[in-house]
């Protein structure tokens, strides 16, 4: 493979570029993080009321994920399996998790101290999404690289974030909307939540298992 | 086991290092909200909010303890910014606040009754009040705002509010009305109909 890699360096692009592009879409639409792995849902039910609030917790959210899939890649590689600690994984992942969101807790009360005071209670408690430390977990889980590790980190958290913002943009409309007396509220936002998860099956298709 | 927990603790400790440089480095002094709003208050210190000055409405509007609409000065350009600033929905004015005489007036002290107990002087926001204890006090016309906080302290009830004589010195143009104002978008006849439908 070398020889023909050698020879042909735009084949190797090609090849380089297919295999993490293949990555993004694929954490982004077909295995989305919310709604197919069902990774994430609190957040997803309740920051979803506001377009800007979802817009601020998906960005606040893609800053995280994509920094802790990197170094829990790191700590993975270089601390734990050099020592054969594996099974130490989990508590380390909530730690380093734990460390980067109060991180971006105290770079988002100086920087934008409005979308501190938005964000609110969501933004410590991102520490316990389920989509971070998941998305930590599957890394080590697919033995992705580093640069997968950190493709897939950011690409589950542009799918998170996608989501979150569509959803939210639909139950502004919902607000608004003649919603018969027993559907209304979350029992609607969840209707609707599993009517999106249908939609985003049509997806599957988009990417030939090989 | 050992390797185990000297892994942990070093991690924790690193990761402690970083947030403790992080909470140093990125340290929020005082209420940056709070900093925010007041500089969209038009800083008058009139007091007609119902608080001392405009740096405590700011502090009040940033805790969420007071509605975006008590600010007279200001009006309703301060109150849509106040709510483009804080995300929350644009108020009507408050009716109190939105009153304003027909013409500006002061207060003036009946020096006759004045016994001098300097409790004016202290409420006053922005201390137009002159005078000292056992002494008559006067207000300084062209400073008073006419705020009406120093009424309730006087305890013999002597400062009454007088209009403002209009003067040379203190005229200004009238503030020009506004289109709505005078050409309803909707006519007031098909406005009560809808509100029937309704």
């Amino acid at each position: 493979m070398r020889l023909i890699y050698g020879k042909m360096p735009l084949f190797w692009l090609y090849h380089f570029m297919t295999e993490y592009l293949l990555i993004v879409v694929g954490t982004v639409w077909v295995n989305n993080i919310v709604l197919s792995q069902f990774l994430g849902l609190c957040p997803f039910m309740g920051v979803s009321r506001k377009l800007e609030t979802a817009m601020g917790m998906g960005l606040a959210t893609t800053f995280v994920l994509t920094l802790s899939s990197i170094s829990s890649y790191l700590v993975f590689e270089y601390l734990l399996q050099p020592f054969a600690l594996e099974y130490l994984r989990t508590i380390s992942f909530i730690l380093v998790i734990a460390a980067i969101v109060g991180f971006t807790e105290l770079v988002i009360h100086k920087t934008s101290p409005v979308l501190h005071n938005v964000l609110g209670i969501y933004l410590p408690l991102i520490t316990t999404n389920c989509a971070v430390l998941g998305v930590a977990l599957l890394n080590t889980q697919k033995s992705h690289g580093f640069l997968e590790s950190a493709l897939y980190g950011f690409g589950s958290a542009i799918g998170f974030t996608l989501v979150l913002v569509l959803f939210a943009a639909m139950r502004e409309r919902l607000a608004a909307a003649d919603v018969p007396k027993a559907f209304q509220g979350n029992a609607i936002a969840m209707i609707t939540a599993g009517l999106m998860a249908l939609a985003f099956m049509g997806f599957t298709g988009l990417i030939k298992a090989t | 086991m050992i390797a185990a927990i000297l892994v942990l603790t070093g991690l924790a400790l690193l990761f402690g290092l970083i947030l403790g440089y992080a909470s140093v480095r990125f340290k929020v002094e005082g209420d940056p909200i709070a900093d925010k709003i007041d500089s969209l208050l038009p800083q008058t210190q009139c007091g007609q909010c119902g608080y001392p000055g405009c740096r405590p409405y700011a502090e009040a509007l940033a805790k969420g303890e007071a509605p975006i609409n008590l600010c007279p000065p200001g009006g309703e350009t301060t109150m849509l910014a106040l709510a483009d600033l804080l995300d929350v929905e644009p108020l009507e004015l408050d009716e109190e606040a939105n009153k304003q005489p027909e013409v500006p007036e002061v207060a003036f002290i009946i020096e006759e009754d004045c016994i001098g107990c300097t409790l004016c002087i202290q409420a006053c926001p922005v201390d137009a009040i002159v005078g000292s204890a056992k002494h008559i006090h006067t207000v300084i016309e062209s400073e008073c705002t006419g705020c009406k906080l120093c009424l309730p302290p006087c305890p013999v009830d002597c400062i009454i509010m007088k209009p403002l004589k209009i003067s040379p010195n203190n005229w200004k143009w009238k503030p020009p009305h506004s289109i709505e104002k005078d050409y309803p978008v909707i006519p007031s006849s098909t406005e009560s109909e809808l509100e029937e439908s309704v």
